[in-house]
């Protein structure tokens, strides 16, 4: 186990290296010289050059990688053009907006999926099966943001139950959590549909298992074998796609939180792609595929810890 | 066991036929705006702005009394325009990628997985929203993205799949009898791989038309005046308390589009891969 954790990590530094290289890559071509941008189109060329000299922007590619990537690790991720202010405690308040609207995204998807697949599975063919995957099926096909506007239809503008968006702050805690609870319903569903089959293909997978036909041969029954050797065994698989699909719900939540107005991450990567604030975007696509690539490594980890034989399968 | 086998089959060749349905109407509605649509659908008609559905307007106007039907119908030309080529670059360079890294193996093939892993770990969308910013909005900057967030899939797929007829007796016969790695990639092992790659190639359509409509949703895919179902929701939710119903066709159209594919991707990999069907 030791060398297998050694290994993760030292993939996961390697990955974090080549990661912040591409991105700081691709957005310093951003067209659009920020500079100019923030004195304006009236501005003199010299005032620009000077302001761009203030800012570091006319010192070399490798320097200036080198000043970001120093200052990220030290914990200083620089100063917001558009805002002026540091990127750090920004994102930091972004982070308390995205942060919970993920985990109650991921709460309600897996409550549902393991829900949901655990009862297709036990009635795998017949008409209860059928249902929950045709339903997943549309799960599949509904765009979230779509589905984020439909909701505010129904609970914001028809009834009048939800907030039909904005974020009041945490000062009241149950305001928040109903202001976040429909954007998370909206992002929630793609997820719950994913891993509803994946749990159920993956429960079809250990019930075929000899274990499980020892288990009913020792008189445990169906559901008791379902529940305490089918779904542990069915559990790898099923962290390993949720690691993966935590990539694309941050990504979904960049759109989600557009349609809700949610001050997030994602209205402030939109924001800032606007303000051409290059900075704050390269510091939040970084946090982002940062998190993203450590919580890979958590899951193959956790995926290890729960199933022995995936470390000797990859040591 | 041979009921329920004929009725898992009957389903799938089900949703094979929906799937087929469903797309057939995509890419007719967008032949068809080719030709005709009830509107132009760019044309504004301020004074018959917001109007509901009627005989002269099927589906009403928006707020700029364009004409919702003409719009839907032209934005399937987007979506498909969108998946097409999306897709055509996912399957032409990751394929080659694919092919390269299971003939050369070793060093090349570990570099190119090396590659795939790392974009993997890097969400589709946001790369997308990374660089139509980095280049500016548009829908081929869109396209561009899409299609480049589809090489490292096709690329894994074609090597796995690829490695599994390299090992089959008939291509180690071909390379006995001296055909070189290229005449056997192409001869050999692209024939034995395509019904994967038509499957993922279906799901990865379904999966580029929903990016095209987040991106075009938050400005960063097509731009007026061409038609396009995300941006005729961006502009819906505007009027969302006026006109609720604006919001809900171009998101059906989404829908229904991305339905189709996923269907017809299910029921191809039914059809062509019965060892598939068995198992499940």
């Amino acid at each position: 186990m030791f060398v297998y954790v050694l290994q993760r990590l030292l993939i996961l530094v390697v990955t974090l290296a080549f990661a912040s290289i591409v991105i700081f890559g691709v957005l310093e071509v951003l067209p659009g010289d920020a500079a100019q941008t923030m004195l304006g189109a009236s501005a003199t060329p010299e005032s620009v050059a000077a302001l761009a000299h203030k800012l570091g922007l006319d010192q070399p590619f490798a320097t200036r990688y080198a000043e970001w990537v120093g200052g990220a690790v030290r914990g200083d991720l620089g100063l917001s053009y558009a805002y002026g202010s540091p990127i750090g405690p920004l994102i930091w308040e972004r982070i308390t907006v995205s942060g919970p609207l993920a985990l109650l995204t991921m709460a309600i998807a897996s409550a549902v999926a393991l829900t949901a697949g655990v009862y297709s599975a036990e009635r795998r063919g017949r008409t209860g099966d059928a249902a929950v995957m045709a339903a997943s099926q549309f799960g599949l096909a509904v765009p979230n943001f779509w589905f984020g506007i439909v909701l505010v239809l129904i609970f914001a503008v028809h009834w009048r139950l939800f907030p039909a968006g904005g974020f009041p702050g945490w000062s009241n805690p149950w305001l928040a959590l109903k202001a976040l609870f429909l954007p998370a319903l909206a992002l929630g569903l793609v997820q719950a549909a994913i891993l509803t089959r994946v749990t159920r293909s993956a429960l079809l997978e250990a019930l075929n298992e000899d274990f499980m036909r020892t288990a009913r041969a020792k008189g445990l029954s169906r559901r008791a074998a379902l529940w305490r050797h089918a779904l542990p065994n069915a559990l790898p698989p099923i962290l390993t796609i949720m690691g993966l699909q935590f990539a694309n719900l941050v990504a979904g939540a960049v759109v989600v939180e557009n349609v809700f107005v949610l001050p997030g991450l994602g209205r402030l990567i939109v924001q800032s792609i606007a303000n051409r604030d290059v900075l704050v975007v390269e510091d939040c696509v970084m946090g982002l595929a940062a998190f993203v690539i450590a919580l890979n490594v958590l899951v193959d980890l956790a995926a290890a810890a729960i199933d022995p034989r995936l470390r000797a399968g990859a040591a | 066991m041979t009921l329920a086998l004929s009725a898992k089959r009957s389903r799938a060749g089900a949703s094979l036929r929906l799937g087929a349905l469903l797309v057939a109407l995509l890419v007719g509605a967008a032949a068809l705006s080719l030709v005709w649509t009830p509107y132009p659908p760019a044309a504004m008609d301020i004074p018959n702005k917001l109007l509901a559905p009627s005989f002269a307007h099927w589906l009403g106007t928006d707020a700029l009394g364009r004409d919702v039907a003409s719009q839907i119908l032209a934005g399937a030309r987007v979506s498909l325009l969108v998946g097409v080529i999306a897709v055509g670059i996912g399957l032409g360079f990751g394929v080659a990628l694919g092919l390269l890294a299971a003939t050369a193996q070793g060093f090349i093939e570990d570099a190119i997985m090396k590659f795939c892993d790392f974009t993997f770990a890097f969400p589709a969308l946001l790369m997308a929203i990374l660089l139509t910013a980095t280049y500016g909005p548009g829908v081929i900057n869109a396209i561009l993205a899409i299609g480049i967030a589809n090489v490292p899939i096709f690329a894994k797929l074609t090597r796995s799949a690829a490695n599994g007829v390299l090992a089959r007796e008939f291509a180690m016969a071909a390379r006995a009898s001296g055909r070189g790695p290229f005449a056997i990639a192409f001869e050999h092992v692209l024939p034995n791989i395509a019904p994967p790659l038509i499957v993922q190639a279906t799901i990865q359509f379904a999966i580029a038309i929903l990016a095209e409509a987040a991106l075009s949703y938050l400005g960063l895919g097509a731009q007026p005046p061409l038609a396009s179902w995300g941006r005729m929701l961006a502009d819906a939710q505007a009027w969302m308390y006026v006109a609720p119903r604006l919001a809900i066709f171009p998101g059906l159209a989404v829908a229904l589009s991305v339905l189709g594919l996923n269907l017809l991707g299910d029921g191809l990999r039914d059809a062509l891969d019965p060892r598939l069907r068995a198992r499940r």
